[in-house]
């Protein structure tokens, strides 16, 4: 601040005519990039969906068939097939869901016992649990596909995937809820036990309003997380527990056109996770930097 | 910094002054304030923890599940010997680090060039805002099978047809995931992991005191000197978190590597171990990389554990 060498002209609060003229042509021409910026972003999303209307042979073609007729065809072919997109997309929504609601189950308690009555040494626990997502999921994937396999003999099981991300997810949500369940003020809870409110008033009086939203935010972000998982969901599952992103893998083909179909396949796997993340919207950044950012 | 935590904390205990005698008392209620914290805490430590520690032995052992291989028998460390001697594994800690630091670098400043373009009021910017978080909504295996077979893949993907559109000669030969493999999906993962950084932050951005802009306004402070002894100190603390978050998911990505190139000329770490536990079912060698890339992993994490803690202590004060 003191860097700033004051120009003398601070008694005039209205810049002169040029400056005012200049930073209005700046405006325009920054919301011109942010325009061709953001157009270029989506454009590979709006590709996507184009080509998942187009029929097999107008979707793979050099130059691509901007103006090609529009079908459902390829969203029909995806359902309708015997092993279409039904069975890995309702695997998809029972692992997200069941895991995302064991993560709030477990995480919640865990984090009250973070933020609203401090355990000793709580900061130690954080990071215990944030370490715990810094090691790469890779490096266990052997001695977990050996377990299922092997010793409780559950290969191809949604309750093997189930386990594995409620634990993926658990430190997300452990971070996410303590920073939303710190903005309950303690001088609150503090007042209302001097008026004789037990735990559980305080729970669901005082408690409960502020942090449901961030609880909501939460489960929304372990729902994309899970949703989104496919190294674990391809190594464990084959056919009766595949999920849709592990799916989307076999719609590649070599000998006939497939990119409609591909595109479809891509888009449906996606629109979930489009409907849950803009549903966020307003606590995503708060969940994706694990609370530290408001 | 979790030490001077500690401390404190321990200031405050001996501050409430309990008397010795109740000292079983206090142990009942210390537990009774940990047991809800319990649950997830034992839960995370048998299905992270033991696993590594199951990798940790296996790494030692010779063990390949081929059909004509010999029995399990102790290896010494002839599993890391291979590790660290083959050069396709050295390529991909190369590769690795080659992705994430460019990906994660490239994205970092995009980024706050378009955090700084959201942050002024403009014509449409909600929508703007709403295509620019788009990418990051895509499953990521559904967004890397259509970079690779859509928009990438040779003469009938996007880039290609554009191309030829343009009139650059033989456009439909063109093969970037051949020649440049990595490149492509560098290009796919900036895509996906800038409006993640972007988001974190325009909210830094947003988060700057009206009345100290105000002030470096009356000042007369021009754009430049604003940004340069206003902006970037403030900021600081949200771009160094956007890239130690940004790297955490960036170094392990898998999906990219598997959808768009199936790792030609472009395995990195998570995929090296991927393949050679599920193609070449090779169980120790597989299990050494493993803990190598977690003792990797447990260096890098040490640094960005100590930037996100500092995060947490700012909050604390």
């Amino acid at each position: 601040m003191a860097a700033i060498a004051p120009t003398g002209d601070r008694a005039g609060t209205a810049a002169p005519a040029p400056v005012r003229a200049r930073r209005r042509t700046g405006t325009i021409v920054g919301a011109v990039a942010a325009w061709l910026i953001g157009i270029v972003f989506v454009v590979p999303i709006l590709y996507m969906v184009l080509t998942s209307l187009h029929r097999p042979q107008d979707a793979q073609t050099y130059p691509p068939s901007w103006t090609a007729q529009l079908t459902w065809s390829n969203y029909h072919q995806l359902f309708n097939t015997t092993d279409g997109i039904i069975v890995p997309l309702l695997n998809s929504a029972f692992t997200s869901i069941v895991s995302t609601a064991l993560v709030l189950v477990l995480a919640v308690p865990a984090a009250y016992a973070l933020a609203v009555r401090p355990v000793r040494r709580w900061t130690d626990a954080m990071f215990f649990f944030l370490s715990t997502k810094m090691l790469p999921m890779v490096a266990g994937i052997l001695p977990i596909y050996l377990f299922t396999t092997k010793v409780i003999h559950m290969p191809d099981n949604v309750f093997v995937l189930v386990v594995l991300y409620t634990s993926m997810n658990l430190p997300i949500a452990v971070w996410m809820m303590r920073s939303f369940l710190a903005e309950v003020p303690p001088a609150i809870i503090e007042a209302a036990s001097i008026d004789g409110a037990g735990t559980m008033t305080i729970m669901t009086r005082i408690i409960a309003p502020i942090a449901t939203p961030g609880a909501a935010a939460t489960a929304l972000i372990c729902f994309i997380f899970a949703w989104n998982e496919q190294l674990y969901a391809k190594v464990l599952t084959s056919v009766n527990a595949q999920t849709a992103p592990v799916f989307v893998n076999t719609l590649i083909q070599t000998e006939h056109s497939y990119l409609g179909v591909l595109s479809a396949g891509a888009t449906m796997v996606s629109i979930p996770v489009l409907f849950a993340g803009f549903a966020a919207q307003d606590k995503l950044v708060q969940g994706l930097s694990l609370g530290a950012v408001k | 910094m979790s030490l001077s935590m500690a401390e404190t904390s321990a200031v405050q205990d001996v501050g409430t002054a309990r008397p010795p005698a109740a000292h079983g008392k206090w142990d009942r209620a210390s537990w009774v304030r940990r047991a809800p914290l319990l649950p997830a805490l034992i839960f995370l430590i048998v299905v992270t923890q033991l696993p590594f520690v199951a990798t940790l032995v296996m790494s030692f052992m010779k063990w390949s599940a081929q059909p004509d291989a010999p029995g399990k028998s102790f290896a010494g460390f002839d599993n890391f010997r291979t590790v660290f001697t083959t050069p396709a594994y050295r390529q991909a800690v190369l590769t690795s680090v080659e992705m994430t630091v460019t990906v994660v670098a490239v994205s970092a400043v995009l980024a706050l060039g378009i955090a700084l373009l959201l942050n002024r009021a403009f014509f449409g910017r909600g929508i703007v805002r709403t295509m620019m978080i788009a990418p990051f909504l895509v499953v990521p295996i559904a967004a890397a099978v259509f970079w690779g077979n859509g928009i990438l893949q040779t003469g009938y993907g996007l880039i290609d047809g554009l191309l030829g559109e343009l009139g650059v000669h033989n456009a439909q030969n063109i093969s970037f995931l051949t020649s440049h493999p990595k490149m492509a999906i560098e290009i796919a993962l900036i895509w996906q992991w800038t409006p993640f950084m972007m988001l974190i932050l325009l909210a830094g951005l947003q988060s700057r005191d009206p009345e100290v802009m105000e002030a470096t306004a009356v000042d007369g402070a021009n754009a430049w000197q604003t940004f340069v002894y206003v902006t970037m100190p403030h900021i600081r603390r949200y771009f160094e978190l956007s890239v130690v978050l940004g790297t955490i998911f960036i170094v392990q990505n898998f999906d990219a590597v598997q959808g768009m190139t199936g790792g030609l000329n472009s395995t990195n770490i998570p995929y090296a171990v991927y393949e050679v536990f599920y193609s070449a079912k090779d169980y120790g060698v597989a299990s050494a990389l493993g803990v190598v890339v977690v003792i990797g992993s447990i260096i890098v994490a040490t640094f960005a554990l100590r930037v996100v803690s500092s995060l947490l202590s700012e909050e604390d004060n």
